[in-house]
């Protein structure tokens, strides 16, 4: 038993120190003065200087908003879209076209990015002639059709988080309160969504940190002019190493470290609350 | 449920914090159709409407659009540069107009068998060591204390919530020629000169590896996590040693937490365009960054969407092995 036990230590922290190794040393050359990023300046550093060039680089800087933008608004769509398919797979039963929807729903988990992309701009292309001949007026590329073809990558993941929750409680509280009376778009409002209040929150960080991730089908969907972080960063990387990049990966690494802990401790403490209601009801009930 | 019009009016507008705005929406609606959702009002159909046609519409109608474009043909002066699979004639007739030859082009060109191949390899073998990497991993999370348990979980998934690009790009600091591994071995005296590892395949297998281990041990966790303690007593009860235990207990039951695992990390990573092109070869392309220089820079719209259509075609059994999968685990969860 003793030696298994060992085993398994060493297993965790050899698989820790593979994920976090590079992304300490990233941190660490961030503060480095020299421009040759993997050369350590020991007499002038550690230094803030690329932190200073970083925030008056327009480029990264306007990048950054663009992509702000568009994943605060995938990410609010695809909660909803991703909320409505989520509680029809979990709760509405049989259906016709569920099996359908429900493989519409997964398969933009797992389907290569290039595909998706690709196929989305040949759908706006086609919508634009469309457009033209219609109305003789057509949509530009740019932050719209990237923010749809987000939305619809990322709904599918928010499907998945509040499918799982919404499993993970039975409809008996639903039902009860269909049986006194309440409507269902009241029922889904005052029951269904503070069940699964959690499950959308974390849909939403979830969608907005895939959006913001995404190089691949935002270069393909992108117009002139709107130019994602990513791909700026993508088209810097590819050149050779940065250290401005570097600077601006351990400012996003802190930011997200800090939001990740901090929602998990309020997660864990949301969860207890409701735990202790639950107990209490029952003992007054 | 049946009419809500025979509701006063204040009823109507108080019912769900929805209410207000549905109530406006139907009354200028178009009459026949607000009377339809109105007695249909569960808001079922409506509410399963939404989603479906957005799946519908940007989902399975580009994939449509995909598998038409690869039939037509190249036309690199039009715009866009391809003549119409489908097309009404002067008279009325509509022709059809389908070319193989983007396909038959894919099948025989060297350049692309080679890089459908080496996808294939790159993948599997990335695939495996995940699985290596992951599954101990995963089993040792599972058999932590309770209380350590989600503050291990926390610290798997906080690295997927960083940068994808990012984490690739700290990869490049450390594989470079004069990158911190090999000064380190260098400083340490176990080589003279520095290893290459940038560009070659090693660098795309600790890139995937990498990007995708969360992946593998998160589906891993959740079935290995489930099991039922009681069998393992039972089997050293019964003088099983801990690794015939696990060989013939723990193993056989966590497949379809492999199985899972396995596919979320395989599936994308044939399809990878990102880690490669920062890490990889450049004398040997995978099929993704084929695709897109065929698309970007030959401006081969067919040909991109032949190499789509094919490489759906070979993903499709996995990815549906991967649904039934996901299937399986939601109907597990909900009893």
């Amino acid at each position: 038993m003793k030696s298994r036990r060992w085993f398994q230590k060493s297993a965790l922290l050899l698989g820790f120190a593979f994920l976090y190794i590079p992304i300490i040393m990233m941190i660490v050359y961030s503060f480095n003065n020299s421009r040759l990023v993997t050369v350590w300046d020991a007499a002038n550093s550690p230094t803030l200087a690329w932190y200073g060039k970083l925030f008056q680089n327009d480029q990264i800087m306007d990048a950054a908003w663009v992509s702000i933008q568009i994943a605060a608004m995938s990410a609010t769509a695809a909660v909803i879209l991703g909320t409505l398919a989520g509680l029809v797979l979990a709760r509405f039963g049989p259906f016709r076209g569920r099996s359908l929807l429900s493989g519409m729903s997964t398969a933009p988990l797992v389907m290569p990015e290039v595909i998706t992309g690709l196929s989305m701009l040949l759908l706006f292309v086609a919508l634009e002639q469309l457009f033209e001949h219609w109305f003789g007026w057509s949509f530009g590329r740019g932050m719209i059709t990237i923010t749809i073809a987000h939305i619809t990558f990322t709904m599918a993941y928010v499907t998945v988080v509040v499918q799982s929750r919404l499993a993970s409680f039975d409809d008996s509280m639903e039902e009860a309160a269909m049986d006194l009376g309440a409507k269902p778009a009241k029922v889904f409002m005052k029951i269904t969504v503070p069940l699964i209040l959690p499950a959308i929150l974390s849909g939403w960080l979830l969608a907005f940190t895939l959006s913001w991730d995404d190089v691949v089908i935002a270069q393909f969907n992108a117009g002139p002019g709107s130019n994602t972080l990513p791909m700026v960063i993508f088209s810097k990387v590819r050149l050779g190493v940065s250290p401005e990049v570097n600077a601006l990966a351990t400012i996003m690494v802190l930011i997200v470290g800090a939001g990740v802990v901090l929602s998990a401790l309020y997660m864990r403490r949301a969860e207890k609350r409701r735990k202790r209601e639950e107990q209490m009801a029952v003992a007054n009930g | 449920m049946a009419n809500s019009r025979a509701l006063p009016a204040h009823a109507r507008l108080r019912s769900g914090r929805l209410g207000p705005l549905w109530d406006l929406f139907f009354r200028f609606g178009p009459l026949g159709w607000s009377h339809y959702i109105r007695s249909h009002w569960a808001g079922q159909r409506l509410v399963i409407a939404i989603p479906f046609l957005w799946l519908l519409v940007f989902f399975v109608v580009p994939f449509l659009i995909v598998l038409n474009i690869s039939f037509a043909e190249w036309a690199p002066l039009s715009r866009p540069p391809y003549e119409p699979v489908l097309r009404w004639l002067e008279d009325g007739a509509l022709q059809v107009k389908l070319v193989f030859a983007s396909y038959t082009y894919l099948l025989h060109e060297p350049l692309y068998v080679s890089a459908w191949l080496y996808s294939i390899k790159v993948a599997a073998i990335s695939t495996l060591f995940c699985l290596l990497i992951g599954y101990p991993m995963a089993y040792a999370i599972a058999r932590s204390e309770p209380s350590v348990r989600n503050i291990y979980l926390m610290l798997i998934i906080l690295p997927f919530w960083t940068s994808f690009l990012l984490r690739v790009y700290a990869w490049i600091g450390l594989l470079k020629n004069d990158g911190v591994i090999n000064q380190f071995l260098m400083w340490l005296g176990v080589i003279d000169s520095p290893l290459t590892m940038m560009n070659t395949s090693f660098a795309v297998y600790i890139g995937i590896v990498y990007s995708y281990l969360p992946f593998m041990i998160l589906p891993l966790y959740s079935n290995l996590e489930k099991h039922d303690q009681t069998l393992l007593e039972a089997a050293s009860d019964l003088g099983a040693g801990p690794v015939r235990s696990f060989l013939r207990v723990t193993l056989p039951l966590s497949i379809p937490g492999i199985v899972a695992g396995s596919l979320l990390v395989f599936i994308p990573a044939v399809g990878e365009y990102v880690i490669p092109s920062l890490l990889g070869r450049t004398d040997q392309l995978m099929i993704a960054k084929l695709l897109a220089d065929e698309f970007f820079m030959n401006r081969d719209w067919p040909r991109a969407s032949a190499v789509a259509t094919v490489m759906l075609l070979l993903l499709i059994v996995p990815i549906m092995i991967f649904q039934h999968f996901q299937n399986k685990e939601l109907a597990a969860a909900k009893k």
